[in-house]
């Protein structure tokens, strides 16, 4: 590295690697304990807020499309369903932030698949912590996006005349019961986001599950008016239980029958598509 | 102290993995003593990423063992892991966040507090000359520092085995001895480091022991200095004035070395092995022979050099092919992924 004298005082100033400053950091230090499972999940998420922070154009999907949701149907449906866009508004809006909120979910499992293409997740896999921390903490960076999407549309909502009889408590327990599901739900696209090859086959997978779930509900109108078929498929449907239960939330009255559903059918994502992920996560 | 720098640190046997019709790792054997810098030489789609891959529990082999400082890479992957690093080929590193938080973001991840890990992340970007860089964001440092950056977080718990998949391919030659002087270092403090390399160069400067992989096994094992001679330590390139007086120079060439002489496509060239195991001269003096004798029989030679085997000419020794890059499997083996 003789070239190094000649490099001048004006270029950035050229790295050698003096064995005197790499001694100091080689040096075999106490092993620090291994970290607690949230601790490990913690750190995650922190490098999920980190992503947010340095590609803020992320964001956009957790703004602009909920904003253009709830106008688009709003005033599409609100004429032809209620008497005025302003009274179906207080049916509507719970089940419009359920299906945006749900729908922002996939993007857990597009951001896995790009992710998890790039080298870093190698490293990630051999460090010595609880294997699922790495898939935990991006879905804990997730569930600040999905707090956002639901506040931007509650926004939107109140600037058009919606008016919870909940209050905020109300609002805030809606809210609260989305997020849960939504964390719960999210490992669907994990699993989706490991086994398959590109992240637009993963979008496909999430549309076309998607889709059906959040249209074939009681989102926007009520199940009575449909064939008893679809009633059936609608009954069954979580969207549905998360729909009626934020809806009573929010309107300031509890859905036992409805929030026991919603919950199991949450554990059961957790734990059918969160062993599934762990399992593919493991063989990678 | 000597729990690091004794015994194995890789033991492996018969090792195999598929993916699809692709035999990636076909009953490789390996064992990498303690304390040293292992070279796994061998082209793309030899095998190479594969095995560090398996040995650093990212994948599991389809049969055969592998044991890190005698834990089952397998049965106890987690013990393994806690004793191991890894520098992918491609960045290891988060290209969205800073090199700080990287840092600090492993330091945390490795049980370190928060002021420890940003100590940590401070020492270590001084000692890779990445101070100022450090709060920018990976994706726009340059080749070099990448792979600095990537070393750096490789070494913040200071190893005992640290896997470098091509640590060097795609840099330029300041920042590629920049590394071979990291890894001088890494390995002087007592971590054993297994590296992958294509280039037969670098694993001579770095490493004490080299095994030479193709199509998922190991052909040749030894030290830089038994693989040489076994195929001869260096080649001599000579270009002539005019092409005419090629055979004639064959001649001259054949016998003062009493190696087959290999014609080039190119006309005026012509290359020679020297300094092979029947050989009691040094290559240089074996060369600077030859050259006299040409001058001699009035031949004259424009440019002249002499080299270290290619890898090209190790495999061609110890196969019966040549190195080519087999980019259709390592293309199947990279989807497989």
């Amino acid at each position: 590295m003789s070239d190094t004298a000649t490099t001048t005082g004006r270029a950035p100033s050229v790295y050698v690697p003096s064995a005197e400053a790499l001694a100091t950091v080689l040096a075999p230090g106490e092993r620090p304990p291994r970290p607690s499972a949230l601790s490990a999940s913690l750190t995650f998420g922190w490098r999920a807020l980190l992503k947010i922070k340095h590609v803020p154009e992320q964001l956009f999907d957790v703004t602009a499309f909920p904003i253009i949701m709830v106008l688009m149907f709003t005033y599409l449906f609100g004429g032809a369903l209620a008497d005025s866009p302003r009274d179906y508004l207080q049916f509507f809006l719970p089940g419009i932030m359920v299906t945006s909120v749900v729908m922002i979910t996939m993007y857990t499992g597009v951001g896995l698949n790009t992710d998890i293409e790039k080298g870093v997740f190698d490293r990630f896999r051999t460090l010595p912590v609880w294997r699922p921390s790495a898939l935990v903490g991006m879905i804990f960076g997730d569930l600040l996006r999905y707090v956002l999407a639901a506040v931007v549309i509650l926004g939107v909502g109140l600037v058009l005349g919606f008016r919870p009889d909940g209050g905020l408590i109300g609002v805030a327990a809606g809210i609260g019961l989305l997020v849960v599901f939504s964390f719960a739900f999210s490992w669907v696209w994990t699993f989706f986001g490991l086994i398959l090859r590109s992240e637009k086959s993963v979008m496909g997978v999430s549309m076309m599950v998607l889709f059906p779930l959040t249209f074939l509900s009681n989102v926007f109108v009520e199940p009575s008016t449909m064939p008893g078929w679809l009633q059936a498929f609608v009954k069954v449907n979580p969207i549905t239980h998360l729909v009626a239960a934020v809806r009573s939330a929010m309107a300031g009255s509890t859905d036992p029958s409805n929030t026991m559903w919603l919950l199991l059918w949450s554990a059961g994502f957790v734990v059918v598509f969160g062993t599934l992920t762990m399992y593919r996560y493991n063989r990678r | 102290m000597s729990k690091r720098t004794t015994g194995l640190a890789v033991e492996a046997e018969g090792l195999t993995r598929s993916f699809g019709e692709t035999r990636a790792l076909a009953g490789m054997d390996l064992s990498v003593p303690a304390g040293t810098v292992y070279g796994l030489l061998g082209p793309n789609g030899a095998g190479k990423t594969t095995a560090v891959r398996v040995l650093a529990t990212l994948l599991r082999p389809d049969g055969g063992r592998a044991r890190v400082f005698g834990h089952d890479v397998v049965a106890e992957a987690d013990k393994v892991r806690a004793r191991v690093s890894l520098t992918g080929q491609y960045a290891s590193i988060d290209e969205d966040l800073t090199g700080v938080e990287n840092l600090i973001l492993l330091g945390r991840l490795l049980g370190l507090r928060k002021p420890a890990a940003r100590q940590r992340a401070d020492q270590l970007l001084a000692a890779f000359g990445l101070t100022d860089a450090g709060g920018r964001q990976v994706k726009k440092y340059s080749g070099g520092m990448r792979r600095r950056i990537d070393i750096a977080a490789s070494i913040l718990n200071t190893p005992d085995l640290l896997f470098l998949d091509e640590p060097t391919t795609g840099l330029d030659p300041r920042s590629r001895n920049q590394v071979w002087e990291i890894v001088r270092a890494v390995v002087a403090h007592g971590t054993t480091v297994l590296l992958t390399t294509q280039y037969l160069d670098e694993a001579d400067q770095l490493a004490g022991r080299i095994a030479v992989v193709d199509h998922g096994r190991v052909i040749a094992e030894g030290t830089p200095g038994e693989l040489k001679s076994s195929v001869g330590s260096g080649t001599v390139h000579l270009r002539l004035r005019d092409a005419g007086q090629r055979p004639e120079a064959e001649k001259v060439v054949r016998a003062a070395l009493g190696v087959p002489v290999q014609l080039e496509p190119d006309p005026v060239a012509l290359t020679a092995r020297v300094g092979g195991e029947g050989s009691d001269l040094a290559a240089s003096e074996q060369a600077a022979r030859a050259l006299a004798d040409l001058a001699r029989a009035g031949i004259v030679v424009d440019d002249f050099s002499l080299g270290q085997p290619s890898l090209d000419e190790v495999f061609l020794a110890l196969t019966d092919h040549p190195a080519v890059p087999d980019d259709e499997r390592d293309e199947q083996l990279e989807a497989a992924r």
